[in-house]
């Protein structure tokens, strides 16, 4: 059986991937994508736990389900409010707008 | 058990969810059947959510004095303190539902009021949770709506813009919160907050005496939850948000989920990581006191000072979030002290000054609504001469900044003196004297304000602003409590002490 610790150092670095595209990418739409790396790190931790220490109960697997609609439900909203930027002024790069001064 | 028996025992612990529920139902049949009331359902939405924060006080539903228990399987808390944050919960989303009603931006859509009422469900599901499952599904359920409510305004590039950073800080924080949590998870095999507890300190635990990933992930965690709270160095959201999202939406985000994080915030690192929890013969709440006393200085100083130089009313009122935030967590920081009573006193202060920033806040940004409606501006300079324009909302607005700058007889003296109080109680002499020189340098702003609606000349000072009912009943509402607040706050700060000592004492009798 495959250890426990591939699945943790696998979720690190998919969360520290995710962690570098939110501050390093400019796009909003990237940024989002980035975000849903960080969720799906998170998962793989609940689902490998789960399965390596405590199989018998279900609360680790219905943690992960819950941050499955989560997941959906953010992305959904994100993506509305990114095509309502769109509409506004043509671009979905935060910075670029400024219409508040930061 | 029989079934009956289990509801009837564990439904009062969610009886005001369960009429929120039922009210976004009902609004959205009938937004949909009558799309000519739209301003009825805002007025339905108020007088619901304002009935449902009596549901606390029926007899037989409301939790036993001195008592925590556990509900829905260890998802939920029923006690005193969830009651009296779930109490302002309500408050808030009744009188942003009210004060919408003659917005321009929100106020003609239903959707608006379905939208709040969710969220408001969400704030008082998070004030109660005891397992991180159910702290991780409230905190979306809370945010999630606020980011498409931010976003609310189509048309205008502000809101749009205020809704995609929103989306894109708030959203980031929880993938961090929940990264921590998912650590917490696997170190324990437990997801109810005292089960972690119990298992990080049993001599079972996969962690041994490894202090460093228990450290990790607490990080993450206050990572999260101080963008949630908006404290600094995690606040950069916040001014932006702020005076880009329709001023309704600016206020419910200031004080609703403001202050179920901050409950949940309490219950998460007393639960948790309790002075009981010893790894590697230190202890974990050393830890997490002095991270959350450090960002209480930095979001007290940072927030202030930046108060002090902005000319926009919302984005003022945004920094001075961010301080209000440190502000509170001088109380959280005081739960270092081990002692009881002391613990008892730093989670009731927290709650007291919540209750009386939710309604100081609302009543302020009520202010910045209708005046921003008759003026068509925003700008702090362009509020001179309001005294001569509707002697009525200075007086109020007057009020409420009173309340916010700490100066009796409004509510926010009280407030700040039972946190500062706590800090004192808990060894913390020097952070309460940084938070009252803090609150000196926040006179500045607030006094500036009130300077200039009273004796600047303004230009159109001939043109009355009318009152409309709705926000005279918000202004009504808000300015009474607060002041009962200022001059009696006894009631209140007994009842949060009863529900704070209860919470206390499950911590230090919980664990071995």
């Amino acid at each position: 059986m495959i250890p426990l610790w591939i699945y943790l150092v696998m979720a690190a670095a998919l969360f520290s991937i995710g962690t570098f595209g939110v501050l390093a990418r400019r796009n909003g739409v990237a940024v989002l994508m980035s975000v849903e790396l960080m969720l799906n790190a998170a998962n793989i931790n609940l689902v490998a736990f789960w399965r390596y220490t405590n199989p018998t109960e279900i609360n680790g697997m219905a943690f992960a389900a819950f941050v499955f609609v989560i997941a959906a439900a953010e992305a959904a909203v994100g993506l509305a409010i990114i095509i309502t930027v769109y509409r506004n002024r043509h671009s979905v790069i935060p910075e670029e707008a400024r219409t508040l001064k930061g | 058990m029989g079934i009956l028996e289990y509801l009837s025992a564990n439904l009062p612990a969610i009886a005001p969810e369960i009429g929120l529920t039922i009210l976004a139902m009902v609004i959205l049949l009938v937004d949909s059947y009558r799309p000519d009331a739209k301003s009825n359902i805002g007025y339905l939405a108020a007088i619901v959510m304002a009935l449902l924060a009596i549901t606390p006080f029926i007899p037989g539903w409301s939790p036993a004095m001195g008592e925590s228990s556990l509900k829905w399987g260890g998802m939920i808390r029923h006690d005193m303190l969830a009651s009296i944050f779930k109490v302002m919960i309500l408050f808030a989303g009744s009188i942003t539902s009210l004060m919408a009603v003659k917005d321009s931006a929100v106020g003609q859509k239903g959707e608006f009021y379905l939208i709040i009422t969710i969220s408001t469900l969400g704030a008082s599901l998070l004030a109660a949770s005891a397992d991180i499952v159910m702290l991780f599904v409230a905190l979306e359920t809370v945010s999630i709506p606020l980011y498409i409510l931010a976003g609310f305004s189509h048309s205008d590039a502000g809101s749009a813009e205020s809704g995609l950073k929103y989306f894109l800080f708030g959203s980031f924080a929880s993938a961090i919160l929940l990264y921590g949590l998912s650590l917490l998870f696997g170190f324990t095999g437990e997801t109810q907050l005292t089960a972690i507890a119990a298992s990080l300190t049993s001599s079972e635990s996969i962690l041994g005496t490894n202090i460093l990933p228990a450290l990790a992930a607490l990080t993450l965690v206050i990572v999260g939850f101080g963008f949630k709270i908006s404290a600094a160095p995690f606040h950069f959201w916040t001014p932006d948000v702020y005076e880009g999202a329709p001023t309704p939406v600016t206020a419910f985000i200031s004080v609703a989920s403001k202050a179920a994080s901050f409950a949940v915030l309490m219950r998460f690192f007393i639960g948790v990581f309790p002075d009981a929890v010893q790894l590697d013969g230190q202890s974990v709440q050393a830890f997490w006191t002095g991270l959350i006393t450090v960002m209480a200085v930095v979001s007290m100083t940072l927030g202030n000072v930046l108060a002090l130089r902005q000319e926009n009313m919302k984005r003022m009122l945004a920094y001075s979030s961010i301080a209000q935030a440190g502000y509170a967590l001088v109380g959280v920081a005081a739960l270092q002290s081990v002692d009881q009573a002391v613990m008892t006193s730093a989670i009731s202060s927290v709650a007291f000054y919540m209750f009386m920033y939710t309604f100081s806040n609302l009543l302020v940004f009520a202010g910045v609504i209708l005046f921003s409606e008759a003026a068509g501006t925003e700008k702090i300079s362009e509020y001179a001469g309001m005294q001569r324009r509707s002697p009525w909302l200075a007086v109020t607005m007057t009020i409420g900044l009173l309340s916010l700058a700490g100066i009796p007889p409004a509510a926010g003296f009280f407030g700040k003196f039972f946190l500062f109080q706590a800090a004192v109680q808990a060894n913390l002499a020097g952070l309460a004297i940084i938070g009252v020189l803090n609150s000196i340098v926040a006179l500045y702003y607030y006094l500036l304000v009130i300077k200039i609606m009273w004796v600047d000349p303004g230009k159109d000072e001939d043109q009355a602003i009318k009152i409309p009912a709705p926000l005279a009943w918000t202004f009504g509402i808000t300015t009474i409590v607060v002041l009962l607040l200022g001059v009696v706050p006894a009631p209140i700060i007994g009842w949060a002490r009863d529900g704070a000592a209860a919470v206390a004492q499950a911590v230090t009798i919980g664990l071995p």
